[in-house]
């Protein structure tokens, strides 16, 4: 919790009261609400939430990559390096998508192109950013590939001579081949499985250093979080409910949306019959509830709850949550000196 | 501050770079479809006549044993001899020479009429089906006008509108067959840029034409190809079409709609001046069609085994 401030300083990305909606013909659906993130440089946040809670749609926003139409960037502000990404010109983004902010797509297996050599697909990032002949660019990308741990003999292969980690690796080769500062990985491990996952996870994080780049890791797993971010967002509904350092959050999780979430997962040392699971289901994004969006489901809701949409609130230093009824709970355990589980 | 939360961590990353079978034929992507095309007898039957038929057309001066229009007119309507393989017409040209310099029409007609189909067609069909919206309405909404009219009826109408000749009956040919072109393309680019590679590209910063010709054109070739091979058949069939009702090529130069055309008045006396240019048609017209189905098979994905 101490290494909150120092951050605050040097902003990487600054995103501000953020709203994207799709329009469509049944309905509007609130995709992302007012949302709020800071990102330091080097950090990595973890993005976390249920499928279709608008984790993907900020990230694409962020990349300005919203498929419009539908799409409607409403109001808000994405700061990077200090500029407004949502006033930027179509040209200019092109040259911050892959040179400033690379992203990881979530399936290896779609998302290279199958017709074209891997090395080819490498080099292509690094042409439309780099003034290298096409002879270096093979080159560089080659190195990139050695750097992902797969062996240049292998450059001139297509995508489905790999591997699904593979892959994946090659992926992230193209995402670091231009040095971006931020880094953008969509739920990059789902499509793996577990052993790969974890070798892949710990690539990342190894390249993230080396390349000091900052994260914005997305996934619904905790245990993934756990491993490599330094701070979490968990997001609900278009919202981010719950913001905070990872052992904060993983020591005293203070949303119940949150909470939920932790009970959910198996303990392997607890005997149990059942899963606990959160009651209810994801609300309709095109009809959110009113208020706090996640009242019908909450077991500490009060008559507040429909009626005022909650506030970020600083419940800790560099806690934030969006719940009046439990950062006031932790208020008062806190003033009753109580630091301790 | 304790680091519970970290979980173990497995073994390294580099071992994943050591499993790669070591005798493995690398192929190319068009090195696998020809492998699979070369299971195929009916395709490799096609694809030989058609080589034998590029090629005759390319060397006609050489092969032929006359020039198409040297006429003899004391030995008209002959039955195939040693002079004259397949016998003379009724001006007493040699059938077979004529038959050769019109594998040269017909093959020029074909491919060309289908590569100006392919080129407008391709072209607006990628803009249609990458854009949507009104673009795609636009330009499909003035295709499915143009499919309204039969084929053969539009390329009739646009050959007699621009005059007979060998470079108006691409066009008329070609044009007609723009609207399945333009189908075709924009079908399979509305599918493929829904991929998750074309989102990667755009997020790696490429421009919407880059897309286009880099990613979207070269995944999309399977379904074109097979259908420009089909559409070469039916482009030297509407030429030979239009040339037996008088609006392709003029005599005296030689092309087998034509051939069949003059020789319809002498059919039952003389039936070798109509039988060998129909044959002809008809064998490069199988020939494609054999072709044209293999490559469907060799190209579709889900036959890989």
């Amino acid at each position: 919790m101490t290494d909150t401030k120092e951050n605050a300083k040097g902003l990487l990305l600054d995103i501000q009261d953020l709203t994207i909606q799709y329009v469509t013909d049944s309905g509007t659906v609130h995709a992302v609400e007012n949302l709020n993130l800071q990102l330091g440089h080097g950090e990595t946040l973890g993005f976390v939430g249920e499928t279709g809670a608008g984790k993907t749609t900020t990230a694409l926003g962020i990349m300005r990559l919203i498929p419009s139409p539908p799409g409607v960037i409403r109001s808000g502000k994405i700061l990077f390096e200090g500029a407004d990404l949502l006033k930027k010109s179509e040209a200019e983004m092109r040259a911050v998508r892959g040179a400033k902010i690379a992203m990881i797509f979530q399936d290896p297996m779609t998302s290279l192109n199958p017709v074209m050599t891997v090395d080819k697909q490498i080099a292509e990032m690094i042409r439309l950013h780099r003034s290298v002949t096409d002879a270096e660019a093979l080159n560089l990308a080659g190195d990139m590939l050695e750097l992902v741990g797969i062996r240049r003999e292998r450059m001139h292969d297509y995508p489905h001579q790999f591997s699904g980690g593979m892959k994946q690796r090659v992926v992230i080769a193209i995402a670091l081949a231009c040095d971006p500062g931020l880094l953008i990985a969509d739920e990059p491990t789902t499509a793996l499985d577990v052993t790969i996952q974890a070798q892949v996870l710990e690539l990342m994080k190894k390249l993230k250093q080396q390349f000091d780049a900052s994260m914005i890791l997305i996934t619904h797993d905790l245990g993934i979080v756990a491993e490599i971010c330094d701070r979490v967002a968990i997001m609900y509904a278009g919202r981010v409910v719950e913001y905070a350092d990872k052992h904060a959050l993983y020591r005293r999780p203070l949303h119940p949306y949150t909470i939920g979430l932790f009970n959910s997962v198996p303990d392997l040392e607890e005997d149990k019959e059942e899963l606990a699971v959160i009651p209810g289901l994801m609300p309709d994004p095109m009809d959110l509830p009113t208020g706090c969006t996640f009242h019908p489901r909450c077991s500490f809701a009060t008559e507040e709850c429909p009626v005022t949409k909650p506030d970020m609130i600083e419940a800790a230093p560099g806690h934030f949550v969006a719940c009046p009824v439990r950062a006031a709970a932790q208020a008062g355990s806190e003033s009753r000196g109580g630091e301790g589980q | 501050m304790n680091d519970t939360v970290e979980t173990t961590q497995t073994n390294s990353a580099e071992t994943l770079s050591a499993p790669l079978s070591p005798g493995r034929k690398k192929r190319s992507p068009l090195g696998e479809v020809f492998f699979r095309l070369k299971r195929s007898p009916l395709a490799m039957f096609g694809l030989t006549v058609i080589l034998i038929l590029i090629f005759t057309a390319i060397f006609a001066d050489v092969l032929s044993p006359y020039p198409y229009r040297k006429q003899d007119l004391t030995r008209t309507f002959e039955t195939p001899s040693r002079d004259h393989l397949l016998g003379t017409d009724e001006f007493g040209r040699d059938i077979l020479s004529r038959l050769i310099y019109g594998a040269r029409v017909s093959l020029q007609v074909g491919f060309i009429a289908v590569g100006i189909a392919l080129i407008v067609g391709g072209m607006l069909g990628a803009a249609a089906g990458y854009y949507g919206g009104w673009i795609d309405n636009a330009i499909m909404r003035v295709m499915d006008v143009l499919l309204s009219v039969p084929q053969t009826l539009l390329a009739i109408a646009i050959a007699a509108a621009l005059g007979p000749g060998l470079f108006n009956l691409m066009i008329a040919v070609g044009i007609a067959a723009v609207p399945n072109y333009a189908r075709i393309v924009r079908g399979s680019v509305l599918s493929i840029r829904e991929m998750e590679f074309v989102e990667a590209a755009r997020a790696v910063g490429s421009s919407d034409l880059r897309i286009i010709l880099k990613h979207i054109i070269p995944n999309s070739m399977a379904p074109i190809i097979v259908q420009s091979t089909l559409g070469v058949a039916s482009a030297i069939l509407n030429a030979a079409g239009l040339s037996f009702i008088g609006l392709g090529i003029q005599p005296p130069y030689p092309e087998w709609g034509a051939m069949l055309s003059g020789g319809r008045q002498y059919i039952r006396d003389y039936s070798h001046l109509t039988l060998y240019p129909g044959l002809a048609i008809m064998f490069t017209i199988l020939a494609l069609n054999f072709l044209g189905d293999g490559l469907r098979d060799a190209l579709d994905p889900r036959l890989k085994r």
